[in-house]
């Protein structure tokens, strides 16, 4: 299940692109099992790889040995628009990023990360410039460290805050499927259905399709 | 309902999720009810699969609809199972996980088979006033019926399977008020890329959109459809336009609508759906469309769009880092640069489809500019109607004969070359104009290079060999009338 974050403190990557959407953090065609995970590799292939035969192109940052272990990946504005496709998420986590930074997120892509266990933080455009340039310095030894308990940021002697609903923080925190969550409310849940089923009958009373 | 909700001035929004609220957390989120889920063997397979594994039941199987689209064979007679190598294997999950958890598919050869969003609405499962939830983001162009649709995970799929719930936020509110008339060269899609243009990809975020005026009363269902099928591209949770005649007449006696016996009630409760007069937005958007040209996009994002006589833009200013690096990589991509303009540029590939503009009217409109014309010898060009029910709807009126004398392949309905699924692509820098949503970097193979459109944009240029102005075409704007 889902692991817990309350804080976490791992090497950087800076991408510092705007609208970097889901297509990009895994092309469709890398998206072949029916299943959660194993999507590592297709992570940010186009971007990655100089060809089919994934060979790595060395000025892509992630390939670079100064970014290796990186688990925080910094970036611009409306990161994972696009596509709803979960994988993008699965791809970022299987490859071993935990914490997203970015000016904004697209919608889908940041409630994907919440039921992933993925910390999505969002913070000023020049705030993420001034990390970026911090942790590229020296990345292996200039970590980012994220209390999401506190609601903070810090590296080196820059700390800031940031913002996030409490629903969202509570399921990171807990590590918990949002889904039990939900299922200690089905008694609500069907009352609802039931005094809905009075106010809209004809949704109920469907045709058969035939 | 209390004293005061009853006398505020409501929106058509405020008022669907008051309807569906199951339960209000403090941070203003509720869990919010929700009617139909829509699947497609792309992400709905795995969220079934993941059902079927952790022995989850489905709440209410019978308020789940499931297709096969996303990479289903569109070549004509449809000679192998999947587009995508290996795609068998989600065409499969799909056909297993369904008929374990009692749900219903319109599998490959049902006749009502389709792209989700076209399917759904033509089918009478998008209706009024419904939550409507689909592991795609472009689920809010069910919101052109006035639905409150959108797109989610697999994960948050499999919560309103097992749950009929999903916590939803409470979004902000955005009023897009369009009016004037719109000009015989103009279609929604124009009016959404010029929105997305102007006010970026990130303009909506956080906001569902409410579109409402004189020129959205006058707009036929199937271009409201379209309008709200970009509102993803526009950043938006999600988009609607509250219902009117023009609805109730579009719904009515579609297969899964309300019985005759029901319809009298089913109207009044959505008639009711619209928002009071005096009801605040948090933000509202003006538009005159009376004089708005054609739209075409120039870049890998939706936002990087030009009126189709304009000029490409100079990278934005560095002020934003990333966003011109941004702009720079993307006419790298496209080949193109800054100042040039796009009228005249040669196209090696034409493609009519996808959710945005694969209805049956988008397909009249771009037959009515082939008719009886021939593309030029250099352009591939494919037509791939967004459903079996307009395949069929199209080849009753002899819209396929249009087509193919034109020289385009009338493919089997699906998303087809909307996007890569890793088999057939229009090639490395292909130049390609397209009726689809999105222009992202090797979105329709790698290397290829997308540029936006209308149907009838690009039915104009397939015969052109190149991008051209539909103005072109009416005789108060060039003496050049072709025929
Ligand atoms: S037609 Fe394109 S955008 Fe629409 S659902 Fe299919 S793949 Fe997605």
């Amino acid at each position: 299940m889902m692991k817990p974050i309350t804080i976490h403190s791992g090497i950087a990557a800076p991408l510092l692109f705007a609208n970097i959407n889901t297509d990009t953090i895994i092309p469709s065609r890398e998206m072949k099992r029916v299943s959660k995970t194993g999507f590592a590799d297709g992570l940010f292939a186009n971007m990655r790889y100089l060809n089919m035969e994934r060979k790595a192109d060395p000025a892509f940052i992630l390939n670079q040995p100064a970014y290796r272990g990186a688990s925080v990946l910094l970036t611009g504005d409306n990161f994972g628009c696009g596509s709803s496709r979960e994988h993008a998420v699965w791809a970022l986590y299987g490859f071993g990023f935990k914490v997203i930074v970015a000016e904004s997120f697209g919608s889908i892509f940041f409630d994907n990360c919440i039921t992933n266990g993925v910390l999505p933080v969002r913070l000023s455009h020049d705030t993420i410039n001034q990390f970026a340039r911090y942790v590229s310095a020296d990345p292996q030894n200039r970590p980012l460290a994220i209390d999401l308990e506190a609601r903070t940021v810090v590296a080196g002697a820059l700390t800031c805050e940031f913002e996030i609903p409490d629903t969202a923080r509570d399921l990171l925190m807990k590590g918990h499927a949002p889904i039990d969550v939900t299922l200690e409310r089905i008694d609500a849940i069907n009352h609802h259905m039931g005094e809905d089923k009075k106010r809209r009958p004809w949704l109920y009373a469907m045709a058969d399709g035939g | 309902m209390s004293e005061q909700t009853k006398h505020t001035p409501r929106t058509a929004y405020e008022k669907m999720r008051a309807l569906h609220e199951v339960a209000r957390f403090d941070d203003g989120t509720s869990l919010i009810y929700i009617d139909r889920i829509i699947l497609h063997e792309r992400t709905g397979s795995i969220a079934l699969t993941n059902m079927i594994e952790e022995a989850r039941p489905v709440l209410c199987p019978d308020m789940v609809f499931a297709t096969i689209d996303h990479i289903v064979d569109t070549r004509p007679g449809r000679p192998s199972l999947s587009r995508m190598p290996g795609g068998e294997v989600f065409i499969d999950a799909m056909r297993t996980t369904t008929s374990q958890l009692g749900l219903r598919l319109f599998d490959v050869d049902d006749p009502r088979q389709g792209i989700v969003h076209v399917m759904a609405p033509e089918q009478g499962i998008a209706l009024p006033g419904l939550t409507i939830v689909c592991p795609d983001s472009h689920t809010c162009t069910l919101g052109g019926l006035g639905a409150l649709a959108w797109g989610i995970g697999s994960t948050d799929c499999e919560h309103a399977l097992a749950t009929r719930t999903l916590r939803v936020a409470n979004h902000r509110q955005m009023r897009i008020w369009v009016e004037g008339s719109m000009p015989p060269w103009l279609s929604a899609k124009d009016i959404i890329i010029h929105l997305i243009e102007r006010y970026s990809t990130s303009g909506a975020k956080g906001y569902v959109i409410e579109f409402d005026g004189p020129a959205i009363r006058q707009m036929e269902i199937e271009q409201r459809l379209t309008l709200c099928n970009m509102a993803v591209e526009f950043g938006a949770f999600s988009a609607f336009v509250s219902p009117d005649a023009k609805t109730l007449d579009y719904v009515r006696g579609r297969p899964f609508a309300p019985r005759p016996r029901h319809q009298d009630a089913a109207q009044s409760h959505w008639l009711a759906l619209t928002s009071d007069t005096g009801a605040l937005f948090d933000r509202e958007i003006h538009l005159d469309i009376a004089q708005l040209s054609p739209r075409i996009t120039w870049g890998t994002s939706p936002q990087q769009a030009i009126p189709i006589d304009g000029h490409i833009p100079a990278p934005s200013s560095d002020a934003n880092l990333s966003a011109a690096r941004s702009d720079q990589r993307a006419l790298d991509y496209m080949g193109l640069k800054s100042g040039e303009s796009l009228l005249g540029k040669k196209i090696d590939a034409a493609f009519i489809g996808s959710c945005t503009n694969s209805r049956l009217s988008d397909l009249r409109r771009a037959a009515d500019i082939l008719r009886s014309r021939r593309i030029a010898d250099h352009v591939t060009a494919i037509c791939v109607p967004g459903s079996t029910q307009v395949k069929q709807a199209a080849e009753a009126e002899g819209l396929h004969l249009i087509f193919q004398q034109a020289g385009f392949e009338w493919q089997e309905a699906g998303c087809a070359m909307c996007f890569f699924a890793g088999g057939h692509s229009f090639g490395a820098q292909a130049r390609v104009i397209s009726s689809t949503n999105r222009n992202f970097e090797g979105r329709q193979g790698p290397g290829t290079r997308t540029h936006i459109a209308s149907p009838e944009t690009v039915a104009l240029s397939a015969l052109n060999g190149c991008i051209s102005d539909l103005r072109s075409l009416m005789p108060q704007h060039d003496d050049r009338r072709v025929s």
